[in-house]
């Protein structure tokens, strides 16, 4: 279970969030600037937070100010908006980098139909192909928690439909818990089993219920 | 950067200033290593590479800022140490800017004249730089041996500049798609 609690001064407002996450999926859903993504960030440890704790499983990643456990050890899986795939390294050297067993990002490659740009540079693949090596990537760490920042918001309709139902297929496999970005409500609603609304940088239990209650209306 | 503002004499008098027998740096040199520094090669070094390192300063900055800093958050959250990410991710993303740099500043240093006068001098074959053989050459009215160096040194400027061009073509837009648009 990850729990978090984060107070951040921001640019404009403070940043003062507390939730856990089971091995679920969770969706952070707000409009730009409310916060989403400084969230993640803390949670992977490339911020720190003024005041609050980190914990994963038990394990304490950060308190207060204070780093205790640094990024690289912290086994996250964080894809981020850009993708932020290596440019000068082949689609599987990409997932190879911080793989755990070549087995597992083998047959993760086939699970997300990327075999056949295994030897691609990311600049010749497309948009929903990059999306799906970012995925593998991460999971190919054999991660204890994935944070998937706006993952599905350059695609078109038909790649981000495909990426919703990996994502839950590749969800069912890996039970782990899930945080996802997102400024769309309908993506929100369709992936996650809980959703966090945040507004400058504070959650706002009354647009979750309301959420919900148009989830059983459905 | 003040470097590449100021006049290269000016350049030369600080350095003079600095490594001379009671300067700064000199004096220390000269009273703890008995080394003196100024009207020897050591001076030339010194003034090429104070008056080229803005020149590398900016062409590394403007390398290590051209890719997505997230490729380095991502090598992170994969269990990277910083160390393994500067050597797999940041420094081989950065070469092709490094290397431009490298061959600029290469070229400006092979040019100086004006600080390596002032801090070096002109002594036949101790610190003599081929922009000081020219000068000399010329004011010797030895126009021959100035034409020699003047080709040397227009060819190795001009070859640098080419392979420059042409590397930079090659190799800084290569993991970029705007390299593949019409």
């Amino acid at each position: 279970m990850l729990d978090v609690h984060i107070e951040k001064q921001l640019n404009h407002f403070m940043l003062d969030v507390s939730f856990q996450v089971e091995d679920e999926i969770v969706a952070l859903f707000g409009p730009s600037g409310a916060g989403k993504t400084s969230i993640l960030e803390c949670i992977a440890g490339l911020s720190r937070s003024d005041k609050g704790h980190i914990r994963l499983n038990n394990r304490i990643l950060s308190e207060n100010k204070q780093t205790i456990v640094p990024i690289q050890h912290r086994k996250i899986g964080y894809l981020f908006q850009s993708y932020a795939l290596f440019p000068h390294k082949t689609v599987w050297d990409n997932i190879a980098y911080g793989m755990k067993s070549e087995d597992f990002a083998k047959q993760l490659m086939r699970e997300l139909g990327i075999t056949h740009v295994r030897d691609a540079y990311p600049h010749m693949i497309s948009g929903g192909e990059k999306q799906r090596v970012a995925i593998a990537r991460a999971i190919a760490t054999e991660p204890d928690v994935l944070l998937l920042d706006e993952p599905f918001s350059a695609l078109d309709d038909d790649t981000k439909n495909r990426g919703h139902e990996e994502l839950l297929r590749i969800h069912t496999l890996w039970k782990i818990p899930v945080i996802l970005v997102t400024h769309s409500h309908a993506e929100a609603e369709k992936l996650a089993s809980k959703i966090l609304y945040i507004h400058e940088g504070t959650l706002h239990p009354e647009r979750i219920s309301n959420a919900h209650k148009k989830l059983k209306n459905l | 950067m003040l470097p590449l503002v100021l006049p290269p004499t000016v350049v030369g008098f600080g350095l003079l200033y600095l490594f001379g027998k009671n300067g700064l740096i000199g004096k220390l040199l000269l009273e703890v290593f008995d080394v003196q520094v100024v009207f020897t090669w050591y001076a030339v070094i010194i003034a090429a590479v104070v008056v080229s390192f803005p020149l590398m300063y900016q062409s590394a900055s403007a390398a290590f800022q051209q890719y997505d800093p997230n490729v380095e958050n991502a090598a992170l959250t994969m269990g990277a140490s910083p160390f393994k990410v500067f050597m797999t991710i940041s420094f081989p993303l950065a070469w092709p800017g490094l290397l431009s740099g490298l061959v600029l500043t290469f070229a400006r240093a092979l040019g100086e004249f004006g600080a390596t006068l002032m801090i070096a001098g002109y002594i036949p074959n101790v610190t003599d730089t081929i922009p000081l053989a020219i000068y000399f050459a010329v004011e010797s009215g030895n126009m021959e041996m100035a034409t020699f160096w003047v080709v040397i040194i227009i060819s190795l400027g001009f070859s640098a500049m080419l392979w420059l061009n042409w590397w930079s073509k090659r190799n800084m837009l290569k993991y970029t798609e705007q390299r593949n648009r019409p």
